[in-house]
């Protein structure tokens, strides 16, 4: 797979949009959207997942996915300098913004494939290779299609592998007639999570009662915000902090988001990770299946009223 | 010594053992590389004494000069320009600031234009000197700020880098040419099979290694089994807490409600040192 995808910001708006998109994020890490999106796929029987955490998926190992195919993903290139060719001009090292050349070599950590050294070469000794940047699966598991990816340690490109991740997806939906996608998007708000939301019908925020989770999920909702995408809120470990609880559930209240939903704190999520099933599956009558399933209902009413 | 903090997966406890361990060492400055969502200035509260905005280049062209020959659009690799008949268009949020496009341009018609990503502030929080930058929200581009806050390095200090989590880009710019990385992992599947690929990140960028376990006591022992068939030493472990759990949701470092914790952290110093 070698295609380029020039542009992962934009929505498309020439297509009519059949099948609805979710993306599940966060901010802060460590809040529970892989543990929540693998309940809600379970949960749901119309589904395609994607894991859009393509640089520390975590989603296969609840949903034990059997790969269908699988596509290497080369979107960069990195430069190298012949030696034997060189004539230690040291342009290229003057010319690097990257500060990937030193003493004729270059460091492949830093290069970021953007060819000044190649082209400014006066004897051709520069030359850029395409490097895989890791590898895209299209799935089956036991609740459903699932489109993932494993981007090579330390690569770069995270957001254009999360875009064709979305995108193979897209294509499993209208092919096998699903009618929504959940995206399980990865931490933060830089590159890789706008890959994962550009476009999509709305964007569900975990986040827990702690100041960080707190400060976290409110530069979340901006992002959503920026992108004009709908945004939802629920709360795991509500009873680590109340209050903090509280104060979350007020803040989305007074700008006007609604919160569908809180989580006890509970050993049960490391168990059923440990197990490798989806909480709601591994503990289907605990008081955790009980709100994730009511969070899913309420997600999905709003979901399907856009 | 440079040290740096970093993870894989989110939400081990990173920032719980960046700031804690600024607080138990003397002559520490702390620098928040987790640019998108910087949560150690919430523990240590430090009082800023300087802001600063961060720009990146990105190409301003001339339509005066400009003859839409396209040689700068086929030759940028992230696509950042466009050029039809008689149009040119910039994507900035596409541009690495490479200089390619204004290396090839045969009219000189374009120059640079400064586009702003972020901040970095820089603080005071009891001695501990902290610098961290933040990312403007609806911006992709978080490398150059995070180089940007990595630049302040003051190397008379014990310089603690708090990284953000993933195993991509961000992590290798935050952990390049540090010294030392702990990376803080917990005892579930989850935290284990990312803390691999961050062990392979760290392997390729030949920097020494250890692992702090947090919330020891729960999931399973595989990541002890990992540990010692990788010869990866074991720093410390942090039992699953209430009190710890209750502290950092108030925004509390523990060291400061648990001081005896400090010499755990000293001791981490020491060991790395040897």
């Amino acid at each position: 797979m070698e295609k380029e995808f020039p542009k992962y910001l934009g929505k498309d708006t020439a297509v009519k949009r059949m099948v609805k998109e979710i993306t599940v994020l966060s901010g802060k890490g460590g809040t529970g959207k892989t543990s929540l999106t693998a309940s809600f796929m379970a949960l749901s029987h119309t589904s395609v997942v994607s894991d859009c955490d393509v640089d520390a998926p975590d989603l296969h190992m609840l949903l034990k996915p059997e790969v269908l195919e699988k596509h290497e993903f080369k979107a960069s290139r990195v430069a190298e300098i012949d030696e034997t060719l060189c004539i230690h001009c040291k342009k290229c090292e003057e010319l690097c913004q990257f500060g990937a050349i030193a003493e004729e070599k270059v460091d492949p950590i830093l290069c970021e494939g953007c060819g000044v050294c190649e082209y400014i070469c006066p004897v051709a000794a520069v030359e850029l290779t395409k490097r895989v940047s890791g590898n895209a699966f299209i799935s089956k598991t036991p609740y459903g299609p699932m489109s993932h990816a494993l981007l090579n340690p330390g690569a770069e490109n995270s957001g254009k592998l999360v875009a064709f991740v979305r995108q193979n997806a897209k294509k499993v939906a209208e092919k096998e007639n699903c009618e929504l996608i959940i995206n399980d998007g990865p931490p933060g708000i830089g590159c890789p999570v706008i890959a994962s939301l550009g476009g999509v019908d709305l964007g569900l925020i975990v986040t827990e009662p702690t100041l960080s989770g707190i400060h976290d999920m409110e530069r979340a909702l901006g992002l959503l915000n920026h992108f004009k995408i709908p945004g939802l809120v629920c709360v795991n470990k509500f009873d680590i902090n109340e209050e903090n609880t509280t104060k979350i559930i007020d803040f989305c209240g007074s700008n006007g988001v609604k919160v569908v939903g809180k989580i006890p704190f509970d050993p049960i999520f490391t168990e059923a990770m440990v197990a490798g099933k989806p909480v709601v599956e591994f503990a289907p009558k605990g008081d955790v299946s009980k709100a994730i399933k009511e969070i899913w209902a309420r997600t999905q009413t709003y979901l399907f009223a856009i | 010594m440079i040290i740096a903090i970093a993870s894989g997966k989110g939400g081990t406890g990173k920032t719980t053992v960046a700031v804690n361990m600024a607080l138990s060492l003397e002559n520490v400055q702390l620098l928040d590389c987790d640019v998108e969502e910087p949560n150690s200035y919430i523990l240590l509260q430090p009082t800023i004494n300087e802001i600063n905005q961060v720009c990146t280049q990105t190409p301003m062209i001339s339509e005066e000069l400009c003859d839409y020959c396209g040689k700068c659009s086929k030759f940028c690799a992230y696509n950042a320009l466009f050029v039809a008949s008689k149009t040119i268009m910039v994507f900035p949020e596409l541009c690495h600031s490479c200089g390619g496009c204004k290396i090839v341009c045969p009219k000189n018609a374009i120059t640079d234009k400064e586009r702003p990503i972020g901040i970095i502030k820089k603080g005071k929080a009891k001695d501990v000197e902290i610098v961290y930058g933040e990312l403007n929200v609806g911006e992709a581009m978080a490398i150059p700020l995070i180089k940007a806050v990595k630049n302040q390095i003051k190397s008379d200090k014990t310089v603690i880098i708090d990284a953000p989590p993933g195993t991509a880009c961000s992590l290798v710019v935050s952990v390049h040419k540090t010294d030392y990385c702990i990376l803080v992992t917990e005892p579930t599947p989850f935290g284990l099979h990312d803390l691999k690929i961050s062990v392979q990140v760290l392997k390729d960028l030949n920097v020494p290694m250890g692992v702090v376990i947090n919330r020891a006591g729960f999931g399973d022992r595989k990541v002890y089994q990992y540990c010692e068939k990788e010869n990866i030493p074991l720093l410390m472990e942090i039992p699953f807490d209430k009190k710890i759990a209750k502290l950092y949701s108030r925004g509390v470092p523990f060291v400061t409600e648990m001081p005896e914790w400090k010499k755990n952290f000293q001791n981490i110093w020491e060991k790395i040192q040897r």
